[in-house]
């Protein structure tokens, strides 16, 4: 019972932005992927260690059907202690730098606010949903809940069989080119969100000529 | 709050009207509001009949086409608008449905600007009001280039597409070759040879135009005798001049062409012959604009410098198949005219790709067409299926050759998706490392495939072994057939495999005569009119030909009229079949322009009795060619 117990008190503490957040997934999986929303995402960090290194910058555009509105982006800027001088040359976020800055819980809360249940798409998910994580475990909070795409696996699923490698990891910087996607604002978490939405529609196209689209076939298993 | 995207959207509108007309801070408030679209190629955004939406919306990447919906409900496309071109700009004006399709022409990324925030911004603004107003008269959307574009009425709705071009502004050439009125004829001959032109302008020492001498009046009364070479050019040139102002309509063009019995007209900054002279009207860019002959739209290629000029060529086309079509004119020459076209703009394509490129090739290269293009049997725009093959070079030279043949291949092919060839799904195209090789590898690659037959390299065969060379050193080309010719002769495995694979869509008529339509979901019950019809009867010529070693001969029809000749036990079968092939050609073609696609699946139902019993005619020779091939090649025990 001591399991039971420490559960419900542990759901007695969290913030109420964590349990509107839960809520939002009560409601059933939109069946139609043309009125779907759909988030792509990217982080700016201080590095590539989960433990140690600190997200600097969120920036996600939204899109339902192939249209992405520019009020609905989401651009992030978070104060934090951990600075590494040298990542300021990729993503050029200095420390004492003009723009407006929020707490580390101010960004999660508006994050999670916006994403809502909606499906998340970014550029090897995997570093970008392990960095989410770990801000929200540093605020006594659980893991994200939303399903994810990565639009680098989806990509390897619309080269033509014959010369598909499983193995091949592509940079956002590949497929931009490959995909003729306009290459602004690279790093910038809000420049790579939009290459990562337009990424993901352009792959996406390719995969519907084929009349592969359904939702088991979007989804990671 | 900050807004990257916004600063972006911000920094492409500020580069073209009217958005360049507008402050900053003002755009700003604009760009925030934007949204960004994508498009597939065949997207449509709004149709003919549509109300009016809340935005208007300007190219970010790609090409929109207008379309204007005719009488019996084709569509005939008005403009296609490019990067930074803005469109559906009716809903600003007049709050009135859509008069016009706007659809993508290829993959297109746009930017949907929200006619509330717009307004509220640029009200005051006389001058974007009067620009928007132009744009929306006369489609001239940008200032920039309007006079190039040739830009149609919009919102005038024709009758036919004749009545378009009559009034369109003549498209005439700017800045022409001229030389000066003390000059000699030779030195005026040697400026008409550097410029490869017909005709040079004399002109004053304030450039206004005196006189014009042409080619024929250097064979009169040079070549005859009459003046020496070195004679002043006053006394040879045709003067005065004929006239005219700038934005004149072609019709107008036309009629003083005829009238005065000239074949150029000078456009002069005041229409006189006492001012500047700005340009000259030929009578082939009269032809250019009218144009729907072939001679007429291969010269437009091979004169076109830019991928732009070529599309608007190479769309030209499509309008001349219709017509061929509609006056039923043999698919044999359809066919030879439209292949003729198609390899003139892939040629062009290479030659602007090739000035694009930073130095010469390294080394001598064939650019080759595959699977339809290398049969020659294009008609509607297809896929793209390219290779290129190079010169032997040095091991250590390989790398870096092969990387020079791939850029360039990159920029062909984007020029050619532009133009409205798609890329290949299965990238058999040059700009993909494993098809842009040089020639002991292109051998060694067919070696491999004859030699070591299985699924993937019967279903690359079917595609590589119908090559032909489009442009470059066709030496490369005939070595490499000789080459597969050679190892053909030392393979049977292969040949049956090729024949396994060419019956493998069964004959298309059921068992009680019904078509076999399609069971997948997306195209339930219709009919694959190229699967089931056209690639047995393509495969079937193929191999063949291969078996018999013919050379040369790729056209599919063709093929089997050659067969007919080598093989007169079963003349009358092969003559049906190049007869069966054409027509089902032209079926699909029809189909393919009635419903705005490759025509590929039929609507069964959709046909007359007439269309059905037709289409069944043509099935016969399909089953029996298949059975032939089932007894040649001893299939009974290999399937």
């Amino acid at each position: 019972m001591a399991f039971f117990k420490w559960f419900s008190e542990k759901k007695k503490d969290y913030p109420d932005f964590w349990l509107d957040y839960l809520d939002e997934f009560k409601d059933k999986v939109n069946a139609d992927i043309s009125n779907t929303r759909f988030i792509a995402f990217d982080t700016e960090t201080t590095g590539f260690d989960y433990t140690e290194d600190r997200v600097l910058s969120i920036g996600a555009v939204s899109f339902i059907n192939k249209k992405i509105d520019v009020n609905q982006s989401l651009e992030l800027y978070i104060k934090q202690d951990v600075f590494k001088a040298e990542s300021v040359k990729i993503h050029g976020i200095l420390k004492n730098s003009k723009v407006d800055k929020l707490t580390e819980l101010e960004a999660i809360k508006a994050f999670l606010a916006y994403i809502k249940s909606d499906i998340l798409i970014a550029h090897h998910a995997d570093f970008d949903r392990n960095m989410i994580n770990k801000i929200l475990e540093r605020h006594g909070l659980g893991q994200l809940k939303n399903k994810f795409i990565d639009t680098g696996a989806l990509y390897n699923k619309s080269v033509h069989v014959i010369y598909r490698d499983e193995q091949k990891p592509y940079s956002l910087d590949e497929l931009a080119k490959e995909l003729n996607v306009p290459l602004v604002d690279r790093h910038t978490a809000t420049g790579d969100a939009l290459i990562t939405a337009l990424v993901f529609l352009k792959t996406l196209a390719r995969l519907d000529k084929r009349k592969h689209l359904n939702w088991g076939y979007l989804m990671p298993k | 709050m900050k807004n990257s995207i916004a600063e972006r959207v911000l920094d492409f509108l500020i580069k073209y009207p009217p958005f360049n007309l507008l402050s900053t801070n003002d755009l700003f408030e604009i760009s925030k509001e934007v949204s960004i679209i994508y498009m597939e190629k065949g997207d449509t955004l709004f149709e003919r009949g549509d109300a009016a939406k809340s935005d208007f919306y300007m190219v970010r990447n790609g090409g929109v086409k207008l379309l204007h919906t005719m009488g019996d409900n084709t569509q005939e496309i008005i403009n296609i608008s490019d990067a930074g071109d803005v469109f559906g700009i009716r809903p600003l004006i007049a709050k009135e449905n859509y008069k016009l399709t706007a659809t993508a022409n290829e993959e297109s990324i746009v930017y949907a600007i929200p006619i509330s925030v717009f307004t509220a911004v640029t009200k005051d603004n006389a001058s974007i009001n009067k620009f928007l107003i132009t744009a929306f008269a006369t489609n001239a959307y940008d200032p920039y280039t309007a006079e190039e574009a040739g830009k149609i009425f919009v919102d005038y709705l024709p009758n036919s597409s004749q009545d378009i071009v009559n009034f369109q502004t003549a498209n005439y050439t700017k800045n022409p070759i001229t030389c000066a009125v003390d000059s000699t004829l030779k030195d005026a001959a040697i400026k008409m040879r550097d410029h490869k032109i017909g005709c040079i302008i004399v002109v004053n020492n304030v450039n206004n135009p005196v006189g014009i001498i042409t080619n024929s009046d250097i064979k009169n009364k040079i070549a005859t005798g009459l003046f020496p070479i070195d004679t002043p050019v006053n006394n040879i040139m045709t003067s005065p001049v004929i006239t005219c102002k700038k934005g004149l309509t072609v019709a107008d063009g036309q009629l003083q062409m005829i009238k005065h019995h000239i074949g150029h007209l000078c456009v002069t900054k005041d229409g006189t012959v006492n001012s500047k002279l700005v340009g000259v009207l030929t009578h082939h860019d009269v032809l250019v604009t009218l144009g729907n002959s072939p001679t007429v739209i291969l010269k437009e290629i091979t004169r076109a410098n830019r991928t732009k000029k070529l599309r608007s060529a190479r769309l030209k086309a499509n309008s001349l198949l219709k017509s061929y079509l509609e006056q039923n004119i043999p698919v044999g020459h359809i066919v030879k005219v439209i292949a003729q076209i198609n390899d003139a703009v892939t040629v062009r394509a290479i030659e602007i790709a090739l000035k694009k490129m930073p130095k010469n090739p390294p080394v001598k290269f064939c650019w080759i067409g595959l699977g339809s293009q290398g049969r020659k049997e294009q008609m509607l725009f297809t896929d793209q299926d390219n290779a290129i093959i190079f010169e032997d070079v040095p091991e250590d030279q390989y790398e870096e050759t092969q990387t020079y043949f791939l850029e360039l291949a990159k920029l062909v092919t984007k020029s050619l998706n532009k133009i409205g060839f798609e890329y290949c799904e299965a990238h058999m195209m040059a700009s993909n490392p494993k098809w842009c090789i040089s020639l002991a590898q292109w051998k060694q690659q067919f070696d491999d495939w004859i030699s070591k037959p299985d699924e993937k390299a019967i279903l690359l065969s079917s595609i590589f072994f119908d090559f032909s060379p489009i442009y470059g050193e066709e030496s490369l080309s005939e070595a490499l057939s000789d080459s597969i010719y050679k190892t053909l002769e030392k393979s049977s495995l292969f040949f049956k495999f090729l024949a396994r694979d060419a019956i493998k869509n069964p004959s298309p008529l059921g068992f009680f005569k019904q078509f076999a339509v399609e069971k997948s979901r997306e195209q339930k019950d219709l009919f694959n009119i190229k699967n089931r019809c056209i690639m047995p009867l393509v495969d079937a010529a193929r191999l063949l030909t291969l078996k018999n070693n013919t050379r040369g001969i790729n056209n599919t029809s063709e093929r089997f009229e050659q067969l007919a000749i080598s093989d007169p036990n079963n003349k009358e079968l092969y003559h049906s079949c190049s007869y069966a092939f054409k027509a089902l050609s032209k079926f699909k073609t029809k189909q393919g322009i009635l419903h705005n696609d490759s025509g590929k699946f039929i609507d069964i139902e959709s046909l007359t009795k007439e269309e059905q019993l037709k289409l069944r005619r043509c099935l016969k020779p399909v089953h029996e060619i298949q059975e032939v091939l089932k007894i040649r090649f001893d299939l009974k025990n290999f399937i």
